[in-house]
């Protein structure tokens, strides 16, 4: 579904990744760990098509097509999702309304019609049964006011609403106590089936004990150092991150 | 005998010859300046008795002792009012006109905003067939209207058919003295509307259906006069939604209203006269007075949507005299390019338990200054006079300017007055969090304007509230690169 192929990306003149070498299959969960700096969410944000990013070389394939050139929205259209780090607010406009006009976003950049709002509201509230969420939480200001927990469950509703290919969890687990990180990981998982995929990023292994990874790889200084099984996690969990170094 | 379709219908058809009739006699369009014997001339062309000429000459004399202010926070080249022509005839139908001679742009914002072919041809004065259709809404409305004793009509109707209510009220909230532009529109206002709701009665419509089938342009002096008596209740829309691209560079209305004991007047507008082009050149100078009176238990509501002109300067006030009356005023101003606007409102607090709510949107884009000028004065007298105001700014680029110039004056130790303020920026966050999930840059704009002006989007009546919206988006096209 994924595939990189030597990925180089600076910032402002610095180089981030050096070389990135990532294969995701459909049905797949792949973890990426690092330490801070490591270049975890650059490469997150350069897959969801930031421009503040450049790309000095290398090749992102998904779908069998380069993506490189796609706007964040193309990208988006094509079915790839990122769940924020640090979701952003937006005061007046309702979960209700934002998750509404994203849906139809897409379904007008694939030529089809809008959603009727009756199944639209139904989706929405199937959806939010299945993360449970409370109908008075659909119609508040987006992340506006949101505890860190709401935030991230907020991420997964949209993702749910929005069935993409690829999701990308980006540091999902920060900001969250034990009860949060639970009922996140356990929206993902439901979300989960054979036809998507899931790269979760992280700096702890405890996210990786509720959503469990098929791969995980260890990233260090904009490269891939180690890639393994979950085995690796705990691993990393117990002898840090200096022992890859 | 009962006023029917058809008479309508050929009251319609001795119209179009009247204006067929002013194209032969051209010559009379009076000549540019201003002295007494112009406004003498308005007056007498307008038929007026003998009173409202003598008002109109001691406005002029009140006009010519006055300078233009310049305390706002705008910046233009003063007109020069000697070159005006301060009469015209009513603008004419050419009947060889088709839609195909009106610019393209202009069409097409039409088409965005979704308004009527019939509605277009208007708008550019262009011949309409009589709609059979339009004509019957048209006699429904006068008849629902008359058979409540509402009077809805023209000014210049009015001076003439309802001389005592206009002789009573006008000058009343907003003075000959009052100001520059004030005294300016007193002496030489072309025309406008005036509105009188009995006692008691509940106008059933919203004012502004019938005024945008049946009123035509404007005009560049409008008057406006409204009363509500006592536990009346009325909604008044103003404005259109569509782009009027006058050739008038400046407008100077004067709305009065007057909500007498137990009314209610909710009015609204939205502006989009023509902004200027893109380097900031034309455009309208909007310089509007607009005040109400309330007596004892009654409310004033203003909400407007103000999108165009090149420089604006409008303060839509409240008068709360009688006690217990209540002044809430709710704006959207958007500057975009080279506009700007110095808007906001007085809340004149004069009766006791008197209540006042602003609240104030600005969003300034391009290279525009917007600015919210506001004054909340708490007289010795108004025991437990309430406040609440807030103003918020919102930023798209770093060219443009939002200024705040909240003025509170306060003379009574039981008033509670609350003033919150907030600026912001649209980030290029919130834009790459929209993108990532699809929605791309204009519209997630768009989404982000309309949650920033939703408080007050909500104060409009329902249809106006989408075609606002749609302009909204319109007017900031094009302001993120």
């Amino acid at each position: 579904m994924l595939s990189i192929d030597n990925l180089h990306v600076s910032i402002e003149g610095k180089p981030i990744l050096n070389g990135i070498n990532l294969d995701v299959k459909a049905g797949e969960i792949h973890a990426i760990m690092g330490p801070n700096g490591s270049g975890k969410s650059t490469l997150s944000s350069v897959i969801a098509g930031n421009e503040d990013y450049e790309v000095t070389k290398g090749d992102i394939v998904f779908k069998n097509e380069n993506i490189i050139e796609l706007s964040a929205e193309e990208r988006a259209h094509k079915g790839i999702f990122m769940s924020f780090q640090y979701p952003i607010e937006i005061p007046g406009v309702s979960v209700t309304n934002f998750i509404k006009t994203a849906i139809n976003a897409n379904l007008k950049a694939r030529n089809e019609s809008e959603m009727p709002a009756n199944i639209m509201l139904k989706k929405i509230r199937e959806k939010a049964e299945l993360l449970g969420i409370d109908s008075k939480f659909l119609s508040r200001s987006l992340n506006e006011g949101f505890s860190g927990g709401e935030k991230k469950r907020n991420e997964i509703f949209q993702m749910a609403m929005l069935e993409p290919s690829l999701s990308i969890l980006d540091e999902t687990d920060s900001g969250l106590d034990i009860d949060a990180l639970k009922v996140v990981a356990n929206g993902v998982n439901k979300l989960k089936n054979k036809d998507n995929a899931v790269i979760v990023i992280t700096h702890y292994q405890r996210l990786l004990d509720y959503i469990i990874p098929d791969f995980v790889h260890v990233l260090h200084e904009g490269k891939i150092v180690k890639s393994g099984d979950k085995s690796l996690a705990h691993e990393l969990e117990e002898k840090g991150y200096d022992w890859i170094k | 005998m009962a006023y029917t379709e058809e008479d309508l219908k050929k009251e319609l058809e001795t119209k179009e010859y009247e204006y067929g009739f002013y194209t032969d006699i051209d010559s009379e369009t009076f000549p540019v300046g201003l002295d007494e014997s112009i406004v003498k001339a308005i007056s007498k062309k307008k038929e007026e008795p003998e009173w409202m000429t003598e008002w109109r000459l001691e406005a002029y004399k009140v006009w010519k002792s006055m300078e233009e202010p310049d305390w706002a926070n705008v910046k233009y080249q003063k007109p020069d009012f000697q070159a005006i022509a301060y009469y015209s005839a009513p603008t004419v139908i050419d009947p060889n006109k088709t839609l195909d001679d009106v610019d393209p742009d202009l069409l097409a914002m039409y088409k965005k905003l979704g308004i009527s072919l019939d509605e277009q041809k208007k708008m550019n004065n262009v011949a309409m067939d009589i709609v059979v259709d339009s004509v019957s809404v048209a006699t429904t409305f006068k008849k629902t209207l008359g058979e409540k004793g509402i009077i809805f009509m023209s000014i210049s109707e009015a001076i003439k058919e309802h001389p005592e209510l206009v002789k009573k009220y006008i000058g009343t909230v907003v003075p000959t003295t009052d100001n520059y532009y004030a005294a300016l529109n007193s002496a030489v206002f072309s025309d406008g509307s005036f509105c009188y709701i009995p006692k008691g009665v509940r106008c059933p419509m919203e004012l502004s259906t019938y005024f945008r089938i049946n009123q035509a342009g404007t005009g560049q002096f409008e008057r406006t006069l409204l009363i509500a008596d006592k536990d009346s209740y009325v909604s008044y829309l103003e404005g259109c939604t569509a782009p009027s691209r006058d050739e008038n560079q400046l407008h100077a209305a004067v709305v009065e209203l007057v909500a007498l004991d137990g009314s209610e007047i909710k009015y609204s507008t939205v502006q989009n006269w023509f902004p200027g082009n893109k380097n900031g050149k034309g455009g309208v100078f909007n310089f509007v007075t607009k005040r109400g009176i309330c007596h004892t238990n009654s409310k004033i509501s203003w909400t407007q949507v103000e999108t165009g002109s090149a420089v604006t300067w409008k303060y839509p006030s409240c008068i709360l005299k009688g006690d217990n009356s209540v002044g809430e005023f709710y704006s959207i101003a958007v500057t975009n390019n080279y506009q700007q606007a110095d808007t906001g409102t007085k809340m004149i607090h004069l009766g006791k338990n008197t209540k006042s709510t602003i609240i104030s949107k600005g969003i300034s884009a391009g290279k525009s200054q917007n600015s919210y000028r506001g004054l909340v004065q708490i007289n010795s007298r108004a025991e437990n006079a309430r406040n609440f105001s807030q103003c918020d700014s919102l930023l798209m680029g770093n060219k443009c300017g939002a200024h705040t110039f909240p003025y509170i004056e306060v003379k009574n130790k039981t008033a509670m007055v609350e003033h919150e303020a907030s600026t912001s920026k649209i980030g290029e966050d919130q834009i790459f969090y929209c993108n990532q999930r699809g929605i791309d840059t204009e519209k997630a704009i768009a989404l982000i304007v309309n949650g920033f002006s939703k408080e007050v989007l909500n104060k409009l009546p329902m249809e106006f509230a989408v075609e606002a919206q749609k302009l909204l988006e319109i007017s900031l096209e094009g302001s993120v690169g």
